[in-house]
């Protein structure tokens, strides 16, 4: 059993279950990766690695610790679920220049994820080609029972989709507090995935971007301390 | 023989034709700065400290032969507006006395022609503010710019040591004491409790300045007002007093009503409008506000045609701007020094007394003004402890350094410890702040190729390129706003369900508010700004669109900044003091003695020295209020510190709210049953290691802890400001410092900017200092107080429910809420 799944067993009223994308069914997962028992694939988005040294190479030294960080998150979702297959959904590196700068012990750590199951890069904006010198294949989008897997989401109304690109977040006020997470934005048709990167960042929910993707309808799962919360569209508030 | 006049004579005339003779503490700091000797004044207002400060100068100025080569005098003050009216008050002898002397101003304001040409040509005398002199001592010219410096004016030093921006100005003055050895600083401050913090501050650690004290001038007179209606037992608006004060107005030429936050004195100032039968002109100055339309207030009071203004902080420093004979402080004054200089605006000469009137909003502060009433009398002052150097301004200031000559580390770490705040500055830090600056000083050295520092083959430290210096000028200060918002006049117009309608903007802008204020509001709420009511109806883009609200709206008003200042210490004491000597209660208002007798009746006084905790149930829920007198600030610490506990003891909280003088929290659980019979112990609830574990868990994801980073973050130069218009463009997204916070605290807990961050923590917004300084000294000295209702104090600190109501942090909680709110239709 998944931990996403675990939690919900423990936690009646919970809302997360294994939600159909046509033929396709999809686990969120805690960790913004999203689970496809039936393929045995794990899926994650927008890693963005080594965005900090290319803010560096621009004066802002952030630390130079978001490649492992986001490497940890990736390494604690594949001992979760022991995918056969891992799709990185694009964005994967910030740069065309990121995997030289890469050091050699993170590039190693990717080596070792790699190993016993296949690995696909998808292409994305940030990095449109992916060298081989990074492992696994590469493709700009991959279909998987029905469903086509891609970097930024095609807005088609007729086929079913999984895609990244847009970072969704979402805000939530309650008891005069409000919350903002990373989140999954999902219809029928549709699944955006939230960044998994540590400095990627996240685009509100209530963006102009999101609303031409999700027309018929929109539901958000946040990603919380415990587990995912699925919240009404009509209480998520602007930034 | 007589001795010989030490003025020259043109000054002596221009004395005399006023029918003034100079003053002894004028002489005095002629003689001082004559022998090169740094000084300290200290003198009440109106005492003719600046031309004090000043006459040095112009004396040294007006004998000299020939033109000085270069600056002469250097005049600093916290506010651009202060300094610039310094320059207009100094024109005037200059110009009576026909003195060949140049005097300008420095400012954001000064074009960028006039300061290429400053720096080619300097004036005799130069006015500015601190975050300019940083500017000017990382210019690549300020060695030969200020080689011939003679004299730094620091006016408000009081004001200004008490901030970041103080351990910034002590780092330049180190700095200019460097370029220019034969320099003396003149330092101009309010009665302060500890002068010699000031003189080593001035001086330089080893060196304390000299010290001249003006002893204060009449005594003022400041009353409590006792009001007709009775006062009420909480609350922040004085809504009861507002008839009295209008009286008050009416008989007085010009009236300053201070309150401590906007939205007090949006609400004042409303009040008083409604009261205003006599259309008295009554203006409204709060920081918030337009600058046009605060500049067109500063006019008006200058030119005497204003018979009152209602105002905050933004008036506290010392600039005239009319003819003020009555000073009035709505709500309590928080400290003593602050209502000092606040009076201080009232008459503005030494001889004749200022007058006051303290108008408390509760009963509460009503002991306060009274504490802060005996302070006044008793010239006692409530200064904070000096400063110890921020490790961010230090990184600022390094950057600063190697962006004008260059700096060699080990005479630089001396230089920067004679700057009193640095003087403990350790070895180890100052390289850490170093490296932080070149590299970013991680643990991981990944950095090395994109070094913003690097050391020339003398072994001076470096900017690396013309970028960095642009980026450090970019960024220069320790001022880091809240995020604003602009209010703008608008229009929403209804959308279809579950589809936001679409708001029209293009009315004009009222000024700004900040951002968190308009997050807790919803379309529809009403608020008072700019003295008029206007309704929330959306936020839109970097705008929050707002219409008025139709006549006779009652605003709500959904959020009170009452801990923008929090209670000083030294006034809490007395505040104790007071309540528990029953034998001084009969000359407080009878339904304020009554009040704390009814509390003595049914629970117990709290005692100096101990902490007085009360249980009991309440609609279903049960309750425990604490009274520490410690401020707002670091209640709000100790009630997030204590939710986490009782959550643990499964007690299982519900939220806390506090004030200045206690905190309340309400669990599902029956704490009285559970002390009671042994299963939660009060001396463990506030044992002092609630700051160890408990604080570090809670530092991981406060808001009030990532807000502190982010402030670090800015200043030390680890990430950009953000510029009006710069930010919200598109769907950009923008590194968030919050992710850079979570990503630095797991796998470099060490880094010197987190250790900037939690010094902070110490003394700002979490005021962990202060909390651990009461937990120590009611450490076995807690007295459990079990009720059957709710006490007379703890009904005070009760009210406070739903006005500012404060919950635990646990975001998940939240989030649960939010999603039980899930609706059929949403899920269908």
């Amino acid at each position: 059993m998944t931990v996403a799944a675990a939690m919900l067993a423990k936690r009646p009223g919970a809302t997360n279950e294994a939600f159909m994308l046509g033929r396709l069914a999809l686990v969120p997962d805690l960790s913004g990766a999203l689970w496809l028992p039936e393929e045995r694939t794990l899926v994650v988005a927008d890693l963005h690695l080594e965005k900090g040294s290319a803010y560096a190479a621009r004066g802002v030294m952030l630390p130079p610790y978001d490649s492992t960080a986001t490497l940890v998150a990736l390494g604690h979702a594949i001992r979760r679920h022991q995918p056969a297959r891992v799709i990185a959904l694009g964005d994967s590196f910030h740069d065309r220049d990121a995997e030289n700068r890469l050091a050699p012990e993170t590039r190693a750590t990717l080596s070792l994820m790699q190993q016993g199951r296949d690995w696909l890069w998808i292409t994305g904006n940030h990095d449109p080609a992916i060298s081989r010198a990074m492992g696994g294949e590469s493709a700009a989008e991959i279909v998987l029972a029905g469903v086509a897997l891609r970097h930024e989401p095609a807005a088609s109304e007729s086929e079913y989709e999984i895609a990244g690109h847009l970072h969704p977040a979402a805000k939530v006020r309650m008891r005069g507090r409000a919350i903002r997470r990373r989140c999954f934005a999902m219809s029928a048709r549709r699944c955006v995935m939230p960044a998994m990167g540590a400095y990627a960042g996240g685009l509100n929910l209530r963006d102009a971007a999101f609303r031409p993707l999700f027309r018929e309808g929109l539901s958000a799962h946040l990603l919380g301390d415990g587990r995912l919360f699925r919240i009404d569209p009509r209480l998520l508030l602007p930034d | 023989m007589a001795a010989p006049s030490p003025l020259p004579p043109a000054f002596e005339a221009w004395f005399s034709g006023r029918g003034w003779s100079v003053r002894p503490h004028q002489l005095a700091l002629l003689e001082e700065a004559r022998a090169g000797r740094s000084t300290l004044l200290v003198a009440p207002t109106g005492a003719g400290k600046t031309l004090a400060g000043f006459l040095p100068s112009l004396v040294e100025l007006a004998e000299r032969e020939g033109r000085h080569d270069g600056l002469h005098t250097l005049y600093i003050s916290p506010l651009k507006a202060l300094a610039v009216d310094i320059a207009r008050n100094l024109e005037a002898p200059v110009h009576e006395m026909a003195l060949p002397i140049t005097i300008e101003t420095r400012t954001g304001d000064t074009s960028a022609a006039k300061r290429t040409r400053q720096i080619q040509r300097p004036p005799d005398i130069l006015l500015t503010t601190p975050e300019q002199l940083a500017l000017l001592v990382s210019h690549r010219d300020a060695a030969p710019f200020f080689s011939n410096l003679r004299r730094i004016v620091l006016d408000e030093l009081h004001a200004l040591v008490t901030s970041k921006r103080g351990d910034l100005l002590a780092l330049d003055l180190a700095r200019l004491k460097a370029l220019a050895p034969q320099v003396s600083a003149v330092g101009l401050s309010a009665t302060v409790r500890e002068p010699a913090d000031l003189q080593r501050y001035l001086g330089g650690a080893g060196t304390p300045a000299g010290l001249v004290t003006v002893a204060g001038g009449a005594k003022p007179r400041i009353g409590i007002l006792d009001t007709e209606r009775n006062l009420p037992i909480a609350g922040h608006t004085t809504l009861h007093a507002m008839a009295e004060v209008y009286q008050a107005i009416r008989t007085h030429k010009l009236t300053l009503v201070f309150v401590n936050t906007r939205m007090q004195a949006e609400f004042a100032f409303q009040a008083l409008w409604n009261l205003n039968d006599d259309n008295l002109p009554i203006a409204l100055h709060h920081g918030s506000l337009d600058a046009q339309q605060r500049r067109k207030v500063e006019a008006a009071m200058a030119d005497g045609r204003l018979k009152a203004v209602v105002c905050t902080a933004t008036l506290d420093l010392g600039i005239d701007w009319g003819d003020v004979d009555l000073v009035v402080n709505l709500g309590a004054p928080k400290g003593a020094s602050r209502l000092i200089q606040r009076i201080g605006r009232s008459n503005h000469r030494m001889d004749e007394p200022s007058e006051a009137l303290l108008v408390p909003s509760n009963r509460f502060e009503l002991l306060e003004c009274r504490a802060a009433l005996e302070a006044v009398h008793e010239a006692a002052q409530d200064t904070p402890p000096p400063r110890i150097g921020a490790l961010d301004v230090l990184a600022q200031h390094v950057l600063g350094v190697a962006c004008s000559d260059g700096f060699e580390a080990d005479a630089l770490y001396e230089e920067v410890r004679t700057a009193s705040p640095y003087a403990d500055l350790t070895r180890e830090d100052f390289d850490a702040v170093v490296n932080f600056v070149a590299t970013g000083g991680y643990a991981l050295k990944s950095y090395e190729r994109f070094a913003k520092l690097r050391q020339d083959k003398a072994g001076l430290w470096r900017a690396s390129n013309a970028r960095v210096i642009q980026q450090y000028r970019m960024n220069v200060g320790t001022i880091v706003e809240a995020t604003m918002l602009k209010v703008r006049l608008g229009r929403a117009r209804a959308g279809r369900p579950g589809q936001p309608g679409m708001i029209t903007r293009g009315g004009r802008v009222l000024g700004e508010i900040e951002e968190y204020f308009a997050e807790t509001m919803v379309a529809g709420d009403t608020f008072v700004f700019a003295g008029e009511v206007l309704r929330f109806e959306g936020i839109v883009e970097n705008e929050a669109v707002c219409s008025r609200a139709s006549p006779g709206t009652d605003p709500k008003i959904p959020s009170y900044d009452g801990g923008k200042f929090p209670l000083s210490t030294f006034l809490a004491a007395r505040v104790r003091a007071i309540l528990a000597s029953p034998s001084l209660w009969h000359t407080l208002p009878e339904e304020v003695s009554a009040w704390l007798h009814a509390q003595k009746r049914i629970s117990r006084l709290p005692q100096p020295g101990e902490l007085l905790v009360e249980t009991f149930p309440r609609g279903g829920r049960f309750y425990l209020a604490a009274y520490p007198f410690e401020g707002r600030l670091a209640h709000q610490t100790l009630g997030m510190l204590l939710t986490r506990r009782l959550e643990r003891a499964r007690m299982r909280p519900l939220g806390f709210v506090c004030n200045d003088y206690g905190m309340a929290c309400w669990t599902l659980g029956d704490m009285t049953a559970a002390i009671a019979r042994g299963a939660l112990d009060l001396d463990e609830l506030f044992s002092q290691d609630m700051l160890g574990d408990d604080l570090e868990d809670w530092m991981a994801e406060s808001a009030l802890m990532k807000r502190t980073f982010r402030s670090c973050a800015i200043i030390g130069g680890l990430i950009e400001r953000r510029f009006p218009g710069q930010e919200k463009s598109g769907r950009q997204v923008t590194i968030s410092t919050d992710l850079v916070y979570d990503v630095l605290r797991r796998h470099e807990p060490d880094h010197i900017l987190l250790k900037a961050a939690r010094a902070d923590a110490a003394t700002g917004l979490l005021d962990i200092r202060r909390l651990g300084e009461m937990l120590t000294r009611i450490s076995g000295r807690i007295v459990h107080q079990p009720l059957d209702h709710v006490s007379p104090l703890g009904v005070s600190v009760m009210l406070e429910i739903g006005r500012e109501a404060v919950y635990g942090e646990a975001a998940d909680e939240i989030l649960a809420e939010a999603e039980a709110m899930l609706t059929e239709e949403a899920m269908a």
